[in-house]
């Protein structure tokens, strides 16, 4: 199998190539990139004219809801969604049900991922048995049977010193900790940002100090030991204040964001609108536009879908009894499309927030159009704007406060080690 | 909030779900009938017919006896049917219980129902999933609001003190677990009240409230200094194991009202309590039931002011009495 994509404009976060030209794609990996056609015959050629070539999406976080709550999503209904979208490789987070705790879990899902095929599915294994934060999981089992990280995703830790061993020990084998960071006696249970809007709706307000007082804590660690630490899903301007001073000093910190905590903001929770409930918080206007500040620095090297997909039901419940997270698969690459269009970042830069910078958050070799690479691609049109419509949503998640929202473009076709599993069905 | 919720395309009232973003024509609407209805049953027969035929449900997710018992009088002094429902604590019950439970009453063929529940929202949650037809009045959801106790508050001042233009009113105690204070607040703001205090230690003043229109005072005489009006909140008395408050007595000692506090006051100034009120924690025991102390007022005139409420949503001018 052999594929050109001609004529688009090639972003490649890695080269910087940024010029259009020619992808040629054979045996499922990149055979070259280049301003001119290459030589040689091609099963197929994909007319890319007006179109952005770019690495396939590498996305930090996503439930696919497998094992355990299959009655909100499954890795059939949302590997198709994330191919639409231009996502090649998933990470999934270990508080599945049971969680990734083991090599069995580990093995598990491995299988249902295999059978699903037509995405790369990452695991980060549990930084504690059961997620329970009270002893060491077998990190070096998990990462022998393919585990890319370990963390604890939202479960807190018993105490501050379980912390410190669980770093040094993942640090021995070479595994960055991806740290939720929440203390979970500050957020109380809470589920707004704690300021006007949660007073005057009454709900049980989340301090910024809930989500600054983690960071401070992993920070601490991080220079006590220099082992490398991930933060994922800040929600603060303070957040991004620290990790970037973190990062002028040396120490090994990266973070990423949810797309939606880039448009989205507590005032969104206006009439108890539930698909606006999400942890982190959505925050105020200063703490969104420093998100997006860092995003176009650097401090905040990776954009999110932070992907959970509830059945309707989970969402129908007065605001505060509703389950928390957006269903953000389909929103991630036209939300980045729309920072482009305001100006934050550049289209390259958009190509390595969503691809390079996570797959190196990952350590693994994607996120790039290097000859040899697995070729993982999409291809976008970056100005054909649409309506987000429920009878285009591909999700079994409808949980997304984005219906009816105009997004500037989309992906309009996504290969998979060289197969195109995705194709949009308009021609124009 | 959410006035198109609450209020049909004519601007009348369709659900109770809060004061936030009533307009002050239909909140003085609201008050004028109230002391209307007060006229019209002050002889010995109390009854109206206003809502003969009509079936009002009170469903209460969270335990009351008083607030359920003054919306059963107002509801009956209309004529209307009336049915109690006390469900058992709903924080751990599914979504589709609780719309279970709303779905199932209404194919009893109610017409109002009086929604009570310990989460924010739950009234805008039963607004928005109630059949046509079929309205909502808010006793109170979580800390957000508990319209009829700000209604029937703001009816109390105007009584006594006359409109809140130009008075200084203070709440006092434990604002951040009260959706008293935040209809309080909204009604006082609606009616043009100027000088509105709240006084409590800072852990129990939610971050932002000055945007609501308030100031802040953590001292109470300071808080009291000139004020018309005295709101005090109850305070759960659980308080202290979710470190708010070091005692109930230290509290009492820093914003208890007390005889001494009470004799700094000015001479009309008044003091409200929304009850049930904790002796010698809000309150001096012996000022509860003082000539300036307008609670059991406040009490009477929740039953007027839920039946101006109930009338206006299903009475004869009504949005569903409209023939278009």
């Amino acid at each position: 199998m052999s594929l050109l994509i001609a004529n688009g404009r090639v972003l490649d976060p890695a080269s910087g190539f940024d010029g259009e030209g020619f992808v040629a794609v054979r045996s499922g990996r990149i055979e070259s990139v280049d301003a001119n056609r290459p030589a040689g015959t091609f099963d197929e050629v994909l007319d890319a004219r007006g179109q952005w070539v770019m690495p396939g999406v590498v996305d930090l976080a996503a439930r696919f809801r497998e094992p355990g709550a299959s009655h909100k999503a499954t890795f059939k209904s949302e590997t198709r969604a994330a191919q639409a979208a231009g996502i090649t490789a998933i990470t999934i987070p270990p508080d599945t049900q049971p969680p990734i705790a083991t090599p069995a879990v580990v093995d598990r899902i491995r299988g249902i991922a295999d059978r699903t095929g037509g995405l790369d599915v990452y695991l980060l294994g549990a930084l504690t048995q059961n997620l329970a934060g009270e002893s060491l999981a077998e990190m070096s089992a998990l990462r022998q049977s393919g585990c890319v990280g370990v963390s604890n995703a939202a479960a807190g830790l018993r105490d501050s010193l379980v912390g410190r061993r669980a770093l040094d020990y993942a640090q021995g084998l070479g595994l960055t900790v991806h740290v939720f960071a929440q203390n979970p006696a500050l957020a109380n249970r809470g589920c707004a940002h704690e300021g006007p809007v949660a007073t005057r709706l009454g709900l049980a307000p989340i301090p910024v100090a809930a989500e600054v007082s983690a960071i401070r804590f992993w920070i601490s660690l991080v220079e006590d030991t220099g082992a490398a630490v991930h933060f994922g899903r800040l929600s603060t301007a303070r957040g991004v204040e620290m990790v970037g001073s973190a990062q002028r000093l040396g120490l090994p910190v990266t973070a990423d964001v949810a797309a939606h905590q880039l448009f989205l903001t507590a005032d969104d929770l206006a009439g108890f609108n539930a698909m606006c409930h999400v942890l982190p918080p959505l925050r105020s206007a200063e703490d969104r536009d420093a998100l997006r500040a860092g995003v176009r620095q650097g401090i905040v090297g990776a954009v999110c879908s932070d992907h959970q997909p509830h059945e309707a039901d989970a969402k129908i419940n007065p605001f505060p009894l509703t389950e928390p997270g957006i269903s953000g698969l389909e929103t991630l690459l036209p939300l980045m499309l729309q920072m482009v269009e305001d100006g934050v970042i550049g289209p390259i830069q958009m190509a390595e927030r969503l691809a390079l910078g996570p797959a190196r958050v990952l350590g693994i070799a994607a996120g790039s159009l290097t000859p040899g690479a697995r070729a993982n691609v999409v291809v976008l049109d970056p100005a054909r704007p649409f309506d987000l419509r429920r009878e285009d949503w591909i999700s079994a998640g409808r949980n997304t406060p984005f219906l009816g929202r105009r997004m500037p473009g989309r992906a309009r076709f996504t290969l998979h080690a060289g197969e195109v599993v995705y194709r949009s069905g308009d021609s124009h | 909030m959410t006035p198109s919720l609450q209020l049909d395309q004519h601007g009348r009232l369709r659900h109770l779900l809060t004061m936030d973003g009533l307009p002050r024509q239909l909140v003085t609407d609201i008050l004028d009938r109230a002391a209307q209805l007060a006229q019209a049953t002050t002889g010995p027969d109390k009854k109206l017919p206003n809502l003969r035929g009509r079936t009002v449900v009170n469903l209460f997710f969270e335990a009351s006896t008083r607030t359920r018992s003054t919306f059963e009088v107002a509801a009956k002094r209309l004529s209307a049917d009336v049915i109690n429902l006390q469900v058992a604590s709903s924080s751990t019950a599914k979504g589709e219980t609780l719309l279970d439970t709303l779905k199932t009453m209404e194919s009893m063929q109610a017409d109002l129902f009086v929604i009570r529940h310990d989460a924010s929202g739950a009234a805008h949650f039963f607004a928005e999933h109630a059949a046509p037809g079929v309205a909502i009045l808010n006793a109170g959801d979580g800390r957000h609001a508990h319209p009829t106790q700000g209604l029937l508050d703001l009816y109390t001042i105007r009584a006594h003190k006359g409109a809140p233009e130009n008075l200084r009113v203070a709440i006092v105690g434990d604002v951040l677990h009260s959706r008293v204070a935040r209809s309080d607040i909204h009604g006082l703001r609606i009616l043009g009240c100027k000088d509105i205090r709240v006084v409590a230690p800072p852990t129990l003043v939610p971050a932002g409230i000055e945007q609501m229109g308030v100031r802040v005072f953590h001292e109470l005489d300071a808080g009291l200094d000139g004020v018309d009006v005295v709101m005090l909140l109850r305070l759960q008395t659980e308080r202290m194991l979710g470190a708010f408050l070091p005692s109930l007595g230290e509290f009492h000692r820093d914003f208890g009202l007390t005889r001494e506090r009470l004799a700094r006051l000015k001479p009309d100034a008044v003091v409200m309590h929304p009850g049930p009120i904790n002796r010698g924690v809000e309150i001096a025991g012996e000022l509860a039931y003082d000539a300036r102390s307008l609670i059991l007022d406040q009490v009477a005139n929740g039953i007027w002011v839920r039946m101006a409420v109930m009338d206006m949503i299903l009475g004869s001018d009504s949005p569903g009495a409209d023939p278009t």
